[in-house]
């Protein structure tokens, strides 16, 4: 296991870092509207956010190809922004509709977008461990170099697909990135509470293995350790397990009433850590952002949010007959 | 034509499909010689004892192009990974709006009369069958084995392969050429009119050995064999016990929320069929207990020709109530 050190900007170019940066705002005000528009009663069931674990999913996907494949987990929004999914088609099947990415059968824990490699978020914790080790045999076996990653979180690594997935991606060397967001709460649970170990990546040793732990408010550090993975995955000397130290600023679900036992010191410390604005400080230090641009990029994304709304609102919902399309493929 | 064991003519299958399609692979804890030796060991995976993970792993692989077989051996293996059967490969078709198609195929021994006991005997397919979006058969003979499997190979769905395991050794004509049988097509193994006798696997051999033996007195027993769970042929055991108009319902699982049940609500729900039933409709399953070890015990809990003669002389002699008219 290594610990990574505090990354200093590394040597991207501009727009790309930029382009972190927007990534990163869009899941941040994407579901800050969702949040909005659940408790207005136009989004069901139930919405998990992302909020103040940004840095992950962009970090993690900055450094793969539009051909790698990912999983995401219940709380998916980040994944699917990250890896490039379509604001309207997602916000669509929030709110229900038929031009959403399911339909309309899925909703905020079951988006997929299979075309970009977003091989779903899943309602099951650990659920999707396994079925992403499948798309890295498959990038394998297909031997085009292709990636695939795992996104789960501290939660997960405690079940059993973690464990029987590791070992034989790590026994196949399947080109794999098992990437656990240790935002330190199971649900309610501390982490410390059902972890005998302070790191889950220390559990790499076992498989032989590197075992990352990186600060996952860190863009840069995130993108660095994710780069190095995806270099050692495509050049066929397997899988990573990279530890991301983050926090989710909001409640387990956005469900009204849902308690959230942790110290309101404890989130206030983190939102200080906020991601998005570490990423904004460097931007700016290194000259590659001021005021308007901020503001622009505010703008645009504000703007393709509004629009993400305004499309779901006016797409029809399902027929009700449809509930017995697609149970089989042709 | 030449004769094949049911678990050769299903090996069959498999490298057949696998010489015609590139795309398929194969995992299971330990692989099959003939298959390894034939395509080696990056097609034909030799995998750890961690069922869920390969249940769900065929599911990412299928997801992204491929068309993988997994072999959980014994159906009570894949209990370990239900999360992955029920919660991901059933719904995920369904649940991501149809997207993409997972064509998977899972293999299963099911069945008892091995005295290995309840761990490793058990007929569970209608818990499977509660599950939408799982297809799934069950053959008795060599010849249905191999043109079903084909056929759930090129499937593009989850489909699960449940095979008797008193039936592995019992060999059957099988036909030299290429064929296939479609999924959702039951089968009249015999023809009679007095009596219809719906069985699975190794007791459609039992309901035949039973009819044959009820041919010296005159009674001409129908034995139909619905290969396919799901989709299940409806039509053609409704037609079956519309023409009989008495149904015997033979199975080795026991009858609790069974398929044995589902059958039974098939043939009742339907007026045209529930019209012309003469007698109460008579399950004849195993009794509901887990499987136990010792052969005293294991045969006293299955079903066997003995029984389903039992059960059909009881429909026979079975009447309508008329208290109502």
């Amino acid at each position: 296991m290594s610990l990574s050190t505090q990354s200093l900007s590394p040597n991207l170019p501009p727009d790309t870092q930029r382009e972190m940066l927007r990534r990163m705002l869009t899941i941040r005000r994407f579901e800050e509207r969702a949040s909005d528009d659940y408790r207005a009663g136009k989004i069901y069931g139930v919405v998990h956010c992302y909020i103040g674990e940004e840095a992950v999913a962009v970090g993690v996907c900055s450094a793969l190809d539009r051909g790698d494949r990912i999983i995401s987990t219940h709380r998916g929004h980040g994944h699917c922004i990250a890896k490039g999914a379509d604001l309207n088609r997602m916000m669509a099947e929030l709110y229900g509709r038929q031009t959403g990415y399911c339909k309309g059968k899925g909703g905020s824990m079951h988006i997929a977008d299979f075309g970009i490699g977003m091989l779903g978020a899943n309602g099951i914790v650990a659920g999707g461990i396994a079925i992403v080790t499948g798309a890295g045999l498959a990038a394998q076996m297909e031997g085009k170099g292709g990636v695939a990653v795992s996104f789960f979180g501290d939660g997960a690594s405690n079940a059993g697909p973690f464990h029987e997935c590791l070992n034989i991606a790590a026994t196949w060397k399947l080109p794999m990135l098992y990437v656990c967001e240790n935002n330190m709460y199971a649900a309610q649970t501390p982490a410390a509470a059902t972890h005998a170990l302070s790191d889950v990546a220390a559990r790499a040793a076992g498989y032989g293995i590197p075992g990352v732990v990186v600060d996952g408010n860190d863009i840069f550090a995130v993108y660095q350790a994710a780069n190095r993975a995806v270099d050692r995955a495509r050049s066929g000397d397997g899988p990573t397990l990279i530890e991301c130290k983050t926090y989710r600023w909001r409640a387990h679900t956005e469900r009204r009433g849902q308690p959230d036992l942790r110290d309101p010191a404890e989130v206030e410390m983190w939102k200080s850590r906020d991601p998005i604005a570490q990423l904004e400080h460097q931007l700016r230090e290194q000259g590659y952002l001021d005021d308007t641009e901020l503001q622009a990029v505010e703008r645009d994304i504000m703007g393709a949010i509004e629009a993400a709304v305004t499309f779901a609102e006016a797409s029809p919902f399902p027929s009700p007959e449809q509930a017995t399309d697609d149970v089989f493929a042709a | 034509m030449r004769e094949l064991t049911y678990n050769e003519a299903a090996v069959e299958a498999v490298a057949e499909e696998m010489r015609r399609d590139p795309k398929i692979f194969y995992m299971s804890t330990d692989p099959i010689g003939p298959l390894l030796r034939e395509f080696g060991a990056e097609r034909v995976r030799a995998t750890p004892i961690t069922e869920a993970a390969l249940t769900g792993m065929a599911i990412g692989a299928a997801g992204s192009g491929f068309r993988p077989i997994v072999d959980w051996r014994q159906v009570t293996f894949c209990f370990v990974a239900m999360d992955q059967i029920v919660n991901q490969a059933a719904k995920i078709h369904y649940m991501f709006g149809g997207q993409v198609s997972f064509p998977i195929l899972y293999r299963a021994a099911v069945g008892g009369g091995g005295q290995v006991a309840a761990q490793h005997s058990q007929s569970p397919y209608s818990m499977f069958m509660n599950v939408a979006g799982l297809r799934m058969f069950l053959p008795s003979t060599p010849h249905d084995i191999k043109g079903l499997m084909k056929t759930a190979i090129r499937d593009n769905n989850p489909v699960i392969s449940f095979e008797s395991s008193r039936l592995m050794t019992r060999k059957g004509p099988v036909p030299d050429e290429d064929y296939t049988i479609p999924l959702g097509q039951a089968d009249i193994k015999r023809e009679g009119s007095d009596v219809t006798v719906v069985a699975l696997a190794w007791l459609v051999h039992e309901a035949l050995a039973a009819a044959e033996e009820l041919a010296q007195e005159g009674i001409l027993v129908e034995v139909v064999d619905p290969r396919t769970l799901v989709p299940l042929d409806a039509q053609t055991i409704r037609t079956s016990v519309q023409k009989t108009g008495r149904l015997v319902i033979a199975d080795e699982a026991g009858p609790t929320a069974g398929f044995s049940a589902e059958i039974a609500a098939v043939v009742t729900e339907d007026g045209a069929t529930f019209a012309q039933l003469k007698a109460p409709v008579k399950r004849v399953c195993a009794l509901q207990v887990p499987i136990p070890y010792s052969p005293v015990l294991e045969n006293h809990v299955f079903p066997d020709r003995q029984r389903i003669i039992t059960g059909i002389r009881e429909v026979l002699h079975g009447r309508r109530s008329t208290a109502a008219a």
